[in-house]
C-alpha cells in the first residue's frame, strides 16, 4: 500500500499550478470585454504570485525533499524563488499599461507568465536531471509563446521563432548531455551522483564520457543564461519581443537559470570541479568582454540591455568559478556563491527598474526604443531621468550605488580563491562597460531635443521604478538586508 | 560633546540639505531656484561652522586619529564604517567645507539654468569630499573617492561650456581607469593583510615585492587625480569646460585627493616602494613644474592658463611629499592648502569677468584697472600668492618644500626652484595682459566693478591667504605631530629593511 507523500515542501508550486488552471477558466468563461478580462486575469495572476511568495517563505525555507527525491527545498531554493516570484510579479504588473495601449488583450499572457514562473520554481528546486528538464521545458515553452504574443507583429513572431529554434537546440544538447551523464553515472539524482563522483574520483578519475556529458549539460545551461559563446539569440530576442516580455526575460528566467546552474554544478558535479572550473572561467571572461565591447555600438536600448545582461552574467559566473576552486576550501567556495547571489539580487532590481524606464519611453502614445529618444529626458521628466541615471551608474559599478557592491563581492571572492586574472579582467571590462552606461546618462542630461517623450507614465511603472531606485540608492545604508539572505542561502548549499 | 558623531554629522549634513531641497522646492521658477540656493548656502555654512568646531576640539599634540567612529557595515567582506581625522586630514576637511559655500555663493547669479539640480550636485559633492578625507576604512575611502565622479560628471556635462561632453567623458574615464586599478590593489591588500582598516594597514608590513605592485596601482589612481605629467591632459579640458564653481572645487579640493592619497596610503603603507619610486616622482614632478609652466606661458585661454599652473603647483606638492623630511611633507600639505585657496580664488576671478563679458580669451581683455580697481587689487593679491610672494600663503609652502628637498637632493631643489621663476613669468604676463594697458576694447567700456556679493565671496579667501602667509604657525601646528609620525615611521621602515637614505 502506497502512502501519499508529504507534499508540503512543494505547496507553492502546487498552488501556482492550480492558479494557472483556475485563471484559464476565468479567462475563458468570464463574460466581459476582452480588455476587462485581461486586466482581471492579470491582476489576479500578480496577486497569486505574491501569495505564492508568502507560501515560499512559510513552507519552503526548511530543508526538505518530496516526490521521491526529485524535488528539494531549502534556504537556497527559497531565496531564488522569492527573487523569481518578486521579479515575475513586478514585470507582470508593469506590462498592463503596455498591452492596454497596443490593444493586445490576451488573457493568456498572464497565465503563460504563471506557467513560466512555475517552471522556474521547478528548475530551482530540481534535484534530478529529469525534474530539471521538466522545469526547464515548462519555462522555455511558455517563454517562446510569450515572445510571439503579438502575433500580428513581424518582429515579435520572428523573435519567438528564433528563440524557439535556438532554444530547442540547446534543450536537445542538455538532454543529450543528461543521457550521457546518466549512462556513465547510472543515476539521474544529484545527491546520488555527488556520492558516486566523490568515491570514484579517488580510484581512476572521471571517465571521458562523463566529462562529455557534463560539457553538454553546461552548454545547455549556458544557453539559458545567455553566456558567451551561446549568447547569439539574446540581442535579437530582446529587441524583437514586446518590451514587457523582454523585461520578463531579463529578470526572472536569469535568476532561475543561474540558480539551476549553481545547483547542478555545485550540487551534482561539485566533486568534479577541476573538470568544469576552467570552462566557467572561459565563459565568464568571454561574456564580460563581449558584453562590454559589443554594447558600445548599439543604438537600440533593448539590444543594449541584452549585451549588458550578457556582461552581467559574465560577472556572476566569476562567483561560480570561485565555487569551483576546490583547493581553496569550502569557505571560499561558499563566498563565491554568496557573492553571486548578492550580485544576482542587485542585478534583478536594477533590471526591473531599467525596464520600467524603457516601458515608459513613449512619444505620442507610441513606444520608442532608440537610445537617442532619451535626449532631453532630464528636462521633460526629471524624476524618471534621475532614476534611470541611478540604474546606469549602478550598472557601471560606481559607488555608493548597489551595483558597485555586487561587483565588489564578486571580485573579492575571486581574489580569495586566487583567481587574480579573472578579477583584474573583470575590473577592466567594467571600465569599458562604464562608457556605454554613462553615454545613456549623457544623452538624457546633456543633449537637447525638440520632441520630448510623453510625460504621462503608468502608475504601476512609476511605483516599480521608484522602489527600485530607492533600493539601489539606499543599499549602502543597510546592506545586510540582501547580504544576510545570500549568505544563508549559500551556506545551506554547502551544509551537506 | 564627545558622543555626538561629529564627523558623520558634517559628512552627511549636506545630504540633509539635498533632502530639504527635494522636499521643499518645486519646479524651476525663479523664486524656487532662489530658495534652493538659500537652503544650499545655509547647509554648507552650517557644515563649515561645525567643522570649525571640530578644529577647536582637535588636539594638536597627538598623531592619533581623533573623533573616531566605528560601526560594522558589511561584515561579510570585512568592511566597516570607520571615520576619524588626524593632523593631515583635518585641514583638508576645513578646506572642503570652506570652499563649498563659496562656490554656492559664486553661482548665485551666474547659474540660472536648472539651479536646483546644480545645488543638489554641489551638496552631494561636498558629502563625498568630506567623507573621503575622514574615511579610515579603505573601502569607505574608495566609495567616497569614486562617488565624487558622479556629481562632477553631471556638473561639467550639464553646466559646462562648448565642449563639455568631451571634457566630462575624459574626466570620468581617465579617473575611473586609474581608480579601478587602485581597487584591485586594495583587494590585494585585503587578501594579504585581512583588513580594510587604514590604521591596521599602516601598521602592517607588506612584502617588498608586493609593495611595488600595490604602489604602482595606487600611483595610477593618484597620479591621474593630482594630476602628474603625463596623465594631466584631462585637467585643462575639464577646467576650461566646467562652470566657475566646478573649476573652483576641482582645483581647490579634488586635486588634493591625489596628494592626500599619497600621504595616507602610498607613503605609510608602502614605504619601501615609495623610497624606490622617489626618483620617478621627482622626475615627473620636475617635468610637470617646468614643462607645464612653459605651456602656461603660451595659453590664450585664462582658465587653461590657471589649469596648467595648477599642475605646476601640484608638482611641488608631490616633490615635497616624497622627500621623507618633515619640512618637505609639511610644505607639500601647506602648498596644497594654499593652492586650494589661491587657485580657487583665481578661478573665481576669471568667473567674475566671464560673467560680464562671456569670454575667457585673454586677448579680449586689457586695461581693466581703469574700470575695475577693486577687481585689479584682488586679482593682484592672488596672482602674487600664486607666484609665492613672501607674506602670502604660497610662499610658505614653496619654501618649506624647497628646504625639505634641498636636504635630500640639491639638483631637484634647483630645478624645482626654476618653476617658481617661470611661475612669476606666466602669472605676471597674464596679469599685464588683462589688467594693465589701455582700455580700448568697446565691449569693456561699460564693465562694472565687483559688487558686494562678489567681494563677500573673496573676503574669507583674502584673509586666509594673508594670514597663512604672515603667521602660518596655527596651520603647521595642526599637522606637525601627524607629519612627524609619518616621517618617523617611514624612516623606521626603511631602516628595518636596510635601505640607506641620504638625509639620515
Amino acid at each position: 500500500m502506497s502512502e501519499l507523500p508529504n507534499l508540503t515542501p512543494a505547496l507553492p508550486e502546487i498552488f501556482m499550478a492550480a492558479v494557472a488552471m483556475a485563471l484559464l477558466m476565468v479567462g475563458v468563461f468570464m463574460k466581459a470585454e476582452a480588455k476587462t478580462v485581461t486586466r482581471t486575469v492579470s491582476y489576479l495572476a500578480t496577486g497569486a504570485m505574491i501569495l505564492a511568495l508568502l507560501l515560499v517563505t512559510t513552507f519552503s525555507t526548511q530543508a526538505g525533499t518530496t516526490f521521491n527525491g526529485l524535488f528539494i527545498t531549502g534556504t537556497f531554493s527559497a531565496f531564488a524563488k522569492v527573487l523569481i516570484l518578486g521579479a515575475s510579479a513586478l514585470t507582470l504588473l508593469m506590462s498592463r499599461d503596455f498591452f492596454d495601449r497596443v490593444n493586445v488583450s490576451r488573457f493568456e499572457y498572464p497565465i503563460l507568465a504563471i506557467l513560466a514562473t512555475l517552471g522556474m520554481m521547478m528548475m530551482v528546486s530540481a534535484n534530478d536531471l529529469i525534474a530539471l528538464y521538466m522545469g526547464l521545458e515548462l519555462q522555455s515553452l511558455s517563454l517562446y509563446v510569450m515572445a510571439s504574443i503579438m502575433r500580428n507583429d513581424l518582429r515579435s513572431t520572428e523573435s519567438g521563432l528564433k528563440y524557439f529554434v535556438l532554444g530547442a537546440l540547446a534543450s536537445g544538447m542538455l538532454l543529450y548531455g543528461s543521457s550521457l551523464v546518466y549512462g556513465f553515472a547510472g543515476t539521474t539524482n544529484f545527491e546520488v551522483m555527488a556520492d558516486i563522483f566523490a568515491n570514484q574520483h579517488g580510484v581512476h578519475g572521471p571517465s571521458t564520457g562523463l566529462i562529455f556529458g557534463i560539457v553538454f549539460v553546461m552548454v545547455g545551461l549556458a544557453f539559458k543564461v545567455s553566456a558567451v559563446p551561446f549568447h547569439m539569440w539574446t540581442p535579437d530576442v530582446y529587441e524583437g519581443a514586446p518590451t514587457p516580455v523582454t523585461a520578463f526575460f531579463a529578470a526572472a528566467p536569469k535568476v532561475a537559470a543561474l540558480s539551476l546552474f549553481i545547483s547542478v554544478m555545485v550540487g551534482a558535479f561539485g566533486e568534479l570541479a577541476g573538470q568544469w572550473q576552467q570552462i566557467i572561467i572561459f565563459v565568464s571572461v568571454a561574456s564580460m568582454a563581449l558584453g562590454a565591447f559589443a554594447a558600445v555600438a548599439q543604438t537600440n536600448i533593448k539590444r543594449l540591455m541584452a549585451y549588458s545582461s550578457i556582461g552581467n552574467v559574465g560577472y556572476m559566473l566569476i562567483g561560480l568559478a570561485v565555487a569551483g576552486s576546490v583547493a581553496s576550501g569550502a569557505e571560499t567556495q561558499q563566498s563565491g556563491i554568496e557573492s553571486m547571489l548578492v550580485y544576482l539580487t542587485i542585478y534583478v532590481i536594477m533590471t526591473l527598474g531599467t525596464f520600467g524606464c524603457i516601458l515608459a519611453m513613449k512619444r505620442n502614445g507610441q513606444n520608442v526604443e532608440n537610445i537617442s529618444d532619451l535626449a532631453g529626458l532630464s528636462k521633460s521628466n526629471p524624476l524618471m531621468a534621475a532614476a534611470l541615471a541611478i540604474f546606469m551608474f549602478s550598472m557601471a559599478g560606481i559607488p555608493p550605488l548597489a551595483g558597485f557592491f555586487g561587483k565588489l563581492y564578486v571580485f573579492l571572492a575571486a581574489l580569495e580563491a586566487g583567481l587574480v586574472t579573472l578579477a583584474v579582467l573583470g575590473v577592466l571590462t567594467s571600465v569599458v562597460g562604464c562608457f556605454y552606461y554613462i553615454r545613456l546618462i549623457k544623452i538624457m542630461y546633456f543633449d537637447d531635443t525638440e520632441e520630448a517623450l510623453d510625460r504621462k507614465v503608468g502608475t504601476e511603472i512609476n511605483m516599480v521604478v521608484a522602489a527600485a531606485a530607492i533600493v539601489i540608492l539606499a543599499f549602502f545604508i543597510y546592506p545586510s538586508l540582501i547580504t544576510d539572505g545570500a549568505a544563508a542561502a549559500a551556506a545551506s548549499l554547502f551544509a551537506g | 560633546m564627545s558622543n555626538i558623531p561629529l564627523l558623520s554629522v558634517i559628512t552627511f549634513l549636506p545630504l540633509v540639505g539635498v533632502a530639504l531641497i527635494l522636499l521643499l522646492v518645486r519646479g524651476d521658477v525663479k523664486d524656487d531656484s532662489k530658495s534652493a540656493k538659500q537652503i544650499a548656502l545655509l547647509t554648507t555654512v552650517a557644515t563649515f561652522l561645525i567643522s570649525l568646531g571640530i578644529w577647536t576640539g582637535f588636539d594638536n599634540s597627538t598623531a592619533d586619529f581623533q573623533f573616531v567612529e566605528k560601526a560594522e557595515w558589511l561584515p561579510g567582506v570585512g568592511v566597516n564604517y570607520h571615520m576619524g581625522i588626524d593632523g593631515i586630514s583635518m585641514l583638508f576637511v576645513l578646506l572642503s567645507t570652506l570652499l563649498t559655500p563659496i562656490c554656492i555663493l559664486s553661482a548665485w547669479e551666474a547659474v540660472t539654468k536648472r539651479a536646483k539640480e546644480y545645488m543638489i550636485s554641489f551638496l552631494i559633492l561636498e558629502t563625498m569630499m568630506i567623507g573621503m578625507f575622514c574615511a579610515l576604512d579603505m573601502m569607505l575611502f574608495y566609495i567616497f573617492f569614486e562617488g565624487v565622479l558622479i556629481p562632477m560628471f553631471i556638473i561639467i556635462g550639464v553646466w559646462g561650456g562648448q565642449n563639455r561632453i568631451y571634457a566630462a567623458f575624459k574626466l570620468f574615464l581617465y579617473t575611473l581607469l586609474g581608480s579601478v586599478l587602485m581597487l584591485v590593489a586594495m583587494m590585494a591588500m585585503y587578501w594579504e593583510a585581512g583588513s580594510f582598516d587604514i590604521p591596521t594597514l599602516m601598521a602592517y608590513n607588506f612584502p617588498a615585492q608586493m609593495q611595488t605592485w600595490i604602489w604602482l596601482a595606487f600611483f595610477a589612481s593618484f597620479a591621474v587625480k593630482v594630476p602628474m605629467w603625463p596623465v594631466h591632459t584631462w585637467l585643462p579640458d575639464a577646467h576650461v569646460q566646467a562652470p566657475t564653481a566646478g573649476s573652483v572645487i576641482l582645483a581647490g579640493v579634488l586635486l588634493k585627493m591625489g596628494g592626500y592619497g599619497f600621504l595616507r596610503f602610498s607613503i605609510p603603507m608602502m614605504p619601501l616602494a615609495s623610497a624606490d619610486f622617489t626618483p620617478l616622482i621627482y622626475t615627473l614632478s620636475i617635468i610637470a613644474v617646468i614643462y607645464t609652466s612653459l605651456v602656461a606661458l603660451v595659453q590664450e585661454d585664462m582658465k587653461k592658463l590657471i589649469a596648467y599652473s595648477s599642475i605646476a603647483h601640484m608638482g611641488f606638492v608631490t616633490i615635497g611629499s616624497f622627500t621623507g623630511t618633515v619640512q618637505g611633507v609639511e610644505g607639500g600639505i601647506f602648498t596644497m592648502l594654499s593652492h586650494g585657496i589661491v587657485s580657487a580664488a583665481l578661478f573665481l576671478i576669471v568667473g567674475v569677468i566671464y560673467d560680464r563679458i562671456h569670454t575667457r580669451e585673454i586677448s579680449a581683455y586689457g586695461g581693466l584697472v581703469d574700470r575695475m580697481p577693486k577687481y585689479a587689487l584682488i586679482f593682484m593679491l592672488f596672482m602674487m600668492a600664486s607666484v609665492g610672494l613672501p607674506g602670502t600663503s604660497g610662499f610658505v609652502g614653496e619654501v618649506l618644500v624647497l628646504v625639505g628637498v634641498f636636504q635630500v637632493d640639491q639638483w631637484v631643489a634647483a630645478l624645482a626652484a626654476t618653476g617658481a621663476i617661470l611661475g612669476a613669468a606666466y602669472s605676471l604676463y597674464l596679469y599685464r595682459r588683462i589688467v594693465f594697458g589701455t582700455l580700448t576694447k568697446e565691449s569693456l567700456k561699460a564693465i562694472l566693478d565687483m559688487n558686494r556679493r562678489e567681494v563677500l565671496v573673496f573676503a574669507p579667501l583674502i584673509i586666509l591667504t594673508i594670514y597663512a602667509g604672515v603667521y602660518p604657525q596655527p596651520f603647521l601646528d595642526v599637522m606637525h605631530a601627524s607629519v612627524e609620525n609619518l616621517v618617523n615611521n617611514y624612516h623606521a621602515a626603511l631602516d628595518a629593511a636596510g635601505v640607506q637614505v641620504a638625509t639620515q
